[in-house]
């Protein structure tokens, strides 16, 4: 029971977007997608939720999910994008219901707005929200996805891109602490990360891309190393420990 | 991973379901009336009220009444009903699979392909071969084709990677009506003279020519779409939050946009074919209520339904009797209303849509 990504080959036209990568998520476990602009991460993420047309495979819980029809995709794992545009006037309450699958009961619109810390939006309209509050709406729907899913078909899974980017420093880590008790309650969380230090923080396992390739993937001690992040990213930058034990990320000034 | 207790009240501000609901009954009621409404005012003095009364007391209805109000009132009633409810649905249709509240049948071409549709089949359809004699079914058929035909062109035109260009779909259905309005204009030329009187009767739009050989027709193919229209209410839905989130919630996007497109032009297409051109319906009704009870498929598509009937209906009134004993063709009226709205509609958004 995992997410695997077997030798999968992306290209956009005659450029290879994803050369040969192979990945693994497991439950129980947040794995960070990390890497440069244009490494790939989000084509890797579009990949795994079946987005984008790749050569290789993908299997979600044992399943390739080329076979799988959309429903039952959507009974194991919930996906937010970077930003969601909307096309109507809805309000907050009617974009979480979304998320609600069956009939499940309208309480958990409000456990998960609750969790998201927008308690008392649920009148506002969307479109009226900041970007963050749109985030973390959205947050709130897929939250709500996940919970209300029926069948067993294995762990849940949440597929997340950039989710803390347009957030301030409180909100970004009220959503990795989410992210990570979804992963204590049995469930897996891959997210697409910039920022080094969150990922060092609350990641237990990370995925290195650089031009398309997987560097390495291992736990952050072993990944988030300077030798490896001073080539990907093309800058100087010096990891020490950060005070809770895991590596801490420091850009060097002199090195540009 | 939820602190709030499961027994805590439930907070719903921000659903608009139960308004939506309320709407929906308010409606029921609004369009019996309106019925009534139309079945009672025309032209001729009849009086329904006599009629009725005729009738509870088991007497024969006079001819001129049974004429008047069976022959010629009720089955236009019923068509003004039937296409009212089907035009604001495409209309809803449309403007959930475009993602765009400017989306209407009569504006970006789908009407046009269907009255091209008709044209084609009045003109040429007797000299097709005996096999693809359909009688009765042809002019209809033939107008589906067109609408389908625009929709589907107009889908591809407008929408790459899941996402509809506002300026590209108003654009390109501009310049398939003024292709579909050319190719009908030149078939006016080929026309005979009672070719040419079926055939300007499509550009107006009018309910005069509603008979229960037409209805009878017309109206199950509109009920069945009517039902497909709610089926697709959740796919919609999601789809409002883009093909790719609408795919991740589970929707069976490509299944819910082919559905989509064939409900539409089937609606269109038979709605042109038995009343011609009516336009702005679709855009004027659907926009309406979302101010009302919001934009969720599920409750937006019954109430246009219901609105759109009340709607033709009265409007289908006034043209009878405004200038009476003449009449205006209802297309008229329609375009008198609908165009002032739809730039009212183009003014509040230009600060939203990127156009």
């Amino acid at each position: 029971m995992s997410l695997t990504a077997d030798q999968i080959n992306v290209f956009a036209g005659k450029t290879q977007l994803l050369q040969e990568l192979s990945f693994k998520a497991i439950p129980g476990q947040l794995t960070a997608i990390v890497g440069p602009s244009g490494a790939g991460k989000s084509t890797l993420l579009k990949a795994l939720c079946g987005d984008i047309a790749y050569h290789g495979s993908v299997h979600l819980n044992g399943r390739d999910i080329s076979t799988e029809d959309a429903a039952t995709l959507a009974e194991q794992r919930a996906v937010l994008a970077q930003a969601t545009p909307l096309a109507f006037p809805f309000t907050v309450w009617e974009i979480v219901r979304l998320g609600l699958r069956g009939d499940a009961s309208p309480t958990l619109i409000n456990q998960a707005l609750h969790s998201v810390d927008m308690d008392g939006f649920s009148g506002h309209f969307y479109q009226s929200l900041s970007g963050g509050e749109q985030q973390r709406v959205q947050l709130a729907r897929v939250l709500c996805q996940s919970w209300s899913a029926t069948r067993d078909l294995g762990p849940r899974w949440l597929l997340l891109d950039e989710p803390v980017s347009s957030l301030d420093i409180g909100q970004q880590l009220r959503v990795m602490h989410i992210a990570r008790q979804f992963t204590e309650t049995g469930g897996g969380v891959v997210a697409v990360m910039h920022d080094l230090n969150l990922t060092a923080m609350f990641a237990d396992s990370v995925a290195l891309i650089a031009n398309g390739r997987l560097v390495a993937q291992g736990t952050p001690q072993d990944t988030l190393t300077s030798e490896a992040l001073s080539a990907i990213y093309g800058c100087n930058l010096q990891v020490g420990a950060a005070p809770t034990n895991g590596p801490f990320v420091m850009p060097q000034m002199a090195s540009l | 991973m939820a602190v709030i207790s499961p027994d805590a009240p439930l907070i719903s501000a921000g659903d608009r379901a139960p308004r939506a609901r309320s709407l929906t009954l308010g409606l029921c009621l609004t369009l019996l009336i309106t019925s009534v409404f139309g079945l009672a005012v025309g032209a001729s003095d009849t009086s329904l009220w006599h009629a009725l009364l005729d009738l509870a007391a088991g007497r024969e209805l006079s001819l001129r009444d049974e004429i008047v109000l069976w022959h010629i009132r009720l089955p236009r009633l019923l068509t003004g009903l039937l296409v009212g409810a089907a035009l604001a649905t495409s209309g809803a249709l449309l403007q959930g699979l475009f993602r765009n509240p400017l989306a209407d049948p009569g504006i970006i071409g789908v009407s046009a392909g269907a009255s091209l549709g008709a044209a084609s089949a009045i003109v040429f359809g007797a000299s097709l071969p005996m096999a693809l004699q359909l009688g009765f079914w042809l002019v209809p058929m033939a107008a589906f084709t067109g609408a389908w035909g625009a929709t589907l062109l107009l889908y591809r035109i407008a929408t790459r990677d899941g996402r509809t260009s506002v300026a590209t779909m108003l654009l390109a259905g501009i310049a398939l009506s003024a292709l579909a309005m050319a190719f009908t204009g030149l078939l006016t030329f080929l026309a005979d003279d009672a070719q040419l009187r079926d055939i300007s009767f499509w550009n107006l739009g009018s309910l005069s020519g509603a008979n229960w050989a037409k209805l009878s027709l017309a109206a199950p193919l509109i009920l069945l779409c009517l039902g497909l229209a709610r089926i697709l209410a959740n796919g919609l839905n999601g789809l409002a939050l883009g093909e790719a989130a609408a795919r991740h919630m589970g929707v069976p996007v490509q299944t819910v946009k082919r559905l989509t497109i064939l409900c539409v032009a089937a609606a269109t297409g038979l709605s042109v074919a038995i009343s011609g051109g009516i336009s702005f319906v679709g855009i004027v009704v659907p926009h309406l209520l979302r101010l009302i009870a919001g934009p969720d498929h599920r409750y937006l598509l019954i109430n246009s339904a219901l609105l759109g009937a009340i709607v033709l209906v009265i409007a289908d009134v006034i043209s009878r009797v405004i200038i009476a004993p003449s009449e205006l063709p209802i297309g008229i009226l329609t375009a008198i209303l609908g165009g002032p709205f739809f730039l009212w509609i183009l003014l509040r958004q230009r600060g939203i849509v990127d156009l």
